[in-house]
């Protein structure tokens, strides 16, 4: 049960983008049509509304489903000790028990539930997007006012907001201010988990985190990983993106947008354990990657092409054509135009790509729990390897500083490009 | 330093969609050719063949005495080393540069030296009467000034051919009379070579020194704009030129240089019309009078429509319905009896079968 509260809660997010994309995307029009009419309020909703924005709420469900399913951090946090496992947890076990060829086969299990839900969507939702109400045409998005609802509303948004961020984030800091977890009289407050000496009593021997080599190791780890992640993946996304649109209506644009959006099926712990099959071993003139850095790049990277191809395509998009053909006109080569005039105009569309990349990739578990090694241990990864050795505070207090990063970086790269958002950054 | 524009033969396909089907144009040095017809006749994707934006199926292109295009041959030269200019219909100026990069842009690419690009800028930003914007970025213009800018950056180039391509379609309706103005002034104090894509009639009237009219990817008609105004090649011109349209009346040829339209005849001055034709009758060839006069014929006033320096004036008889071009505001009363005179050398005969012009 907290297994599902809690995932709901982490996705609630992603499915909030969905729909608000789609109820953006509806022309007032429509609604006012409805009101012309003399529709109720509620009627207007239930009839015109909601109808619409039923593909939205579709996909949102199945693509939650699928992540969900390949989702590992929550249910083994909250799972493993109660003996409660899920398949991804279970690909873990085996793998951590070297029974690699069971964890494939989970794997590959968790592969095939990916295909039919993304599947079931298109059977479901394809046939209905005929009345996306995206086009070139520009439309009329009106308020609706709230009227005395709005106030109400608003403080259910506040008050939920704070049950679910502020709330847990406060007790994760108690918690953490704890010497031993459990006693919440005053004197057992300490601040041993954060600046502690090293103590056999506490955590295995390991100082407080901040004291800690290997979380400072850890963390740089991260972030390194974040920025290139990043990096490399917005870039990715806007050359896809460009390659796309540029190819706009033939075959094998279609085929790079669907082939990019492969990724996005294959469930995070299943397509770490692809890779590990892949690059245990030499592979032609690939070195055996296994427990390197790059590889860890490589996986997130590619994980997270579907939305950066995405974000790609419709920044690209907003780029008309015929800027590009001015440039040809003028004389530029390729690399001309792109460097010159594509490139400066997505911009905003790459920081949103860059921005969500490594907000995703700074607290990816499910990806590279199978892939870390000792030498290449994320903070994210840390938290995982302290909650399973017993250590509740020094978990927590790592969670926070990845908390902290994020909203760090959030932050700074909100301040160097405005305009662009997360729901940007997905393509929306 | 202009040059002539030689098109043979060119067809382009998109999918089972012909937008090209084998068109020859040949334009001669300094020539302003306007390419007209409704949308999707294919006059863009004319232009944008020229420009080198689109690959043909088929034929040659040459500018000048070089080929830049040739299906058989394999050649296509790239668009930026075809030198010409293009002007977009919006614009299409760089909206993260500011007005001197937008010109400079291509400058650059040929690696002109600093000054010399600065004094293009200069020269170019006063040929257009733009002196002073260097430093705006696109958007904080309005859109006759963008336009203005566009064609300071196709000026500065100094291109042997310009293109452009419904230039003036985005402006209102004053702001394109005053660009026509000074486009065809630009036209005429650079005599280049001008190839100008317009659905807009009038402003291929105003402009053109030749107008090419086309129709599903067909060229119909290549002429100045006084013989396509006067001497539609066929039907689809004659319907397409003119505003108030043309009369277009189903008739017999009957004996000697009379038609037979139904309730009337008209006198005719064409030998080598016989059976079944069609009759245009511009309208403003037709004299209107209040009183009978003798030749003209009885109609009634259907509907008058007063527009200031002209009148429309739909008038009916029986099945007949003529629309005529008075001077002036009208005084002739709806319903009112006028008598209608033609006369036989501004009347056009075009062969019932095939829609095309029977010569005189």
């Amino acid at each position: 049960m907290p297994i599902i509260i809690c995932s709901a809660l982490h996705y609630y997010t992603f499915f909030f983008l969905f729909v608000s994309a789609a109820l953006m995307s509806i022309d007032s029009n429509l609604e006012e049509a409805g009101d012309l009419m003399g529709a109720s309020r509620g009627r207007i909703l239930r009839k015109i509304t909601f109808p619409l924005v039923i593909p939205a709420i579709l996909s949102g469900v199945i693509m939650t489903f699928s992540k969900v399913m390949g989702t590992f951090g929550g249910p083994n946090i909250l799972g493993l000790p109660v003996r409660y496992y899920v398949v991804a947890t279970m690909i873990r076990g085996s793998m951590a028990a070297q029974e690699k060829g069971d964890a494939f086969v989970l794997a590959i299990v968790l592969i095939l539930f990916a295909i039919t839900t993304i599947s079931l969507n298109q059977r479901l939702v394809g046939t209905r997007r005929s009345y996306e109400t995206i086009g070139g045409r520009g439309f009329v998005a009106r308020l609706n006012k709230l009227g005395k609802m709005k106030r109400v509303l608003f403080i259910a948004v506040i008050i939920f907001q704070i049950l679910v961020i502020a709330v847990p984030i406060g007790l994760l800091l108690y918690n953490t201010l704890m010497l031993i977890d459990g006693n919440y009289s005053l004197n057992n407050l300490t601040l041993q988990h954060w600046i502690g000496p090293r103590n056999t009593v506490y955590n295995h021997g390991e100082p407080g985190v901040l004291r800690n080599p290997i979380i400072y190791s850890a963390a740089w780890n991260s972030i390194k990983l974040a920025l290139w992640t990043a990096f490399c993946t917005a870039l990715l996304g806007i050359v896809l993106g460009y390659a796309i649109v540029k190819g706009r209506g033939t075959r094998l644009s279609k085929l790079v947008e669907q082939l990019a959006f492969i990724p996005y099926i294959i469930p995070g712990i299943a397509f770490g354990a692809v890779y590990i099959a892949m690059f245990a071993r030499k592979l032609g003139p690939i070195p055996p990657l296994y427990g390197t850095f790059a590889l860890l790049v490589i996986v997130s990277v590619t994980k997270h092409i579907p939305f950066s191809s995405r974000s790609g395509v419709s920044a690209m998009m907003q780029v008309g054509r015929e800027l590009e053909e001015a440039g040809i006109v003028a004389g530029a080569n390729v690399w001309q135009r792109f460097r010159r005039i594509i490139f400066p105009l997505t911009s905003s569309g790459f920081m949103s790509g860059f921005l969500m990349t490594f907000i995703t990739t700074m607290r990816e578990l499910s990806l590279i729990i199978l892939l870390v090694t000792p030498t290449t241990q994320l903070l994210a990864s840390q938290t995982m390897q302290y909650t399973e050795n017993g250590d509740g505070q020094e978990a927590n207090a790592v969670i926070l500083i990845l908390i902290a990063i994020v909203v760090l970086g959030n932050f700074i790269i909100g301040r160097f490009s405005r305009g662009s958002s997360l729901q940007k950054g997905l393509g929306m | 330093m202009s040059t002539t524009i030689t098109i043979n033969n060119l067809t382009k396909r998109f999918g089972k969609v012909v937008a090209l089907d084998n068109v020859n144009l040949s334009i001669e040095p300094g020539t302003f050719v306007t390419l007209l017809g409704p949308s999707g006749c294919g006059k863009t994707t004319l232009l944008r063949c020229v420009a080198g934006l689109e690959d043909p199926d088929g034929g040659e292109i040459y500018i000048g005495d070089q080929l830049v295009f040739s299906y058989d041959k394999g050649i296509t030269l790239p668009s930026g080393k075809r030198d010409l200019g293009l002007v977009f219909q919006n614009y299409a100026l760089w909206p993260h540069m500011k007005v001197d990069k937008n010109i400079t842009f291509a400058l650059e690419i040929q690696k002109l030296g600093k000054e010399e690009m600065g004094k293009r800028v200069k020269e170019s930003l006063a040929e257009v009467k733009m002196e002073g914007y260097e430093d705006r970025y696109p958007r904080e213009m309005s859109g006759g000034q963008q336009q203005r800018i566009a064609l300071a950056r196709m000026l500065a180039y100094r291109p042997k051919v310009f293109l452009m391509d419904e230039p003036l379609s985005n402006l209102d309706a004053r702001l394109r009379m005053d660009m026509r103005a000074e486009l065809k002034r630009l036209h005429h104090i650079s005599g280049a070579t001008t190839i100008y894509v317009t659905h807009d009639q009038v402003e291929a009237l105003t402009m053109s020194t030749k107008i090419a009219v086309m129709k599903e990817g067909v060229l119909q008609q290549l002429d100045t704009p006084d013989i396509v105004y006067h001497y539609p090649a066929n039907l689809f011109v004659a319907d397409f030129i003119g505003n108030p349209k043309v009369n277009l009346l189903d008739g017999v040829v009957n004996g000697k240089n009379v038609v037979n339209i139904g309730p009337f005849k008209l006198a005719i001055d064409n030998i080598n019309a016989t059976g079944k034709v069609v009759v245009s009758i511009r309208p403003e060839d037709i004299t209107i009078s209040t009183q009978p006069v003798p030749g003209a014929v009885e109609f009634s006033a259907y509907s008058v429509l007063p527009s200031g320096a002209d009148s429309t004036i739909i008038a009916r008889l029986g099945e007949v319905e003529l629309t005529i071009r008075e001077m002036g505001i009208s005084k002739i009363k709806m319903d009112q009896k006028i008598w209608l005179t033609f006369d036989p050398q501004t009347l056009n005969l075009y062969d019932k079968e095939s829609g095309n012009l029977i010569a005189s």
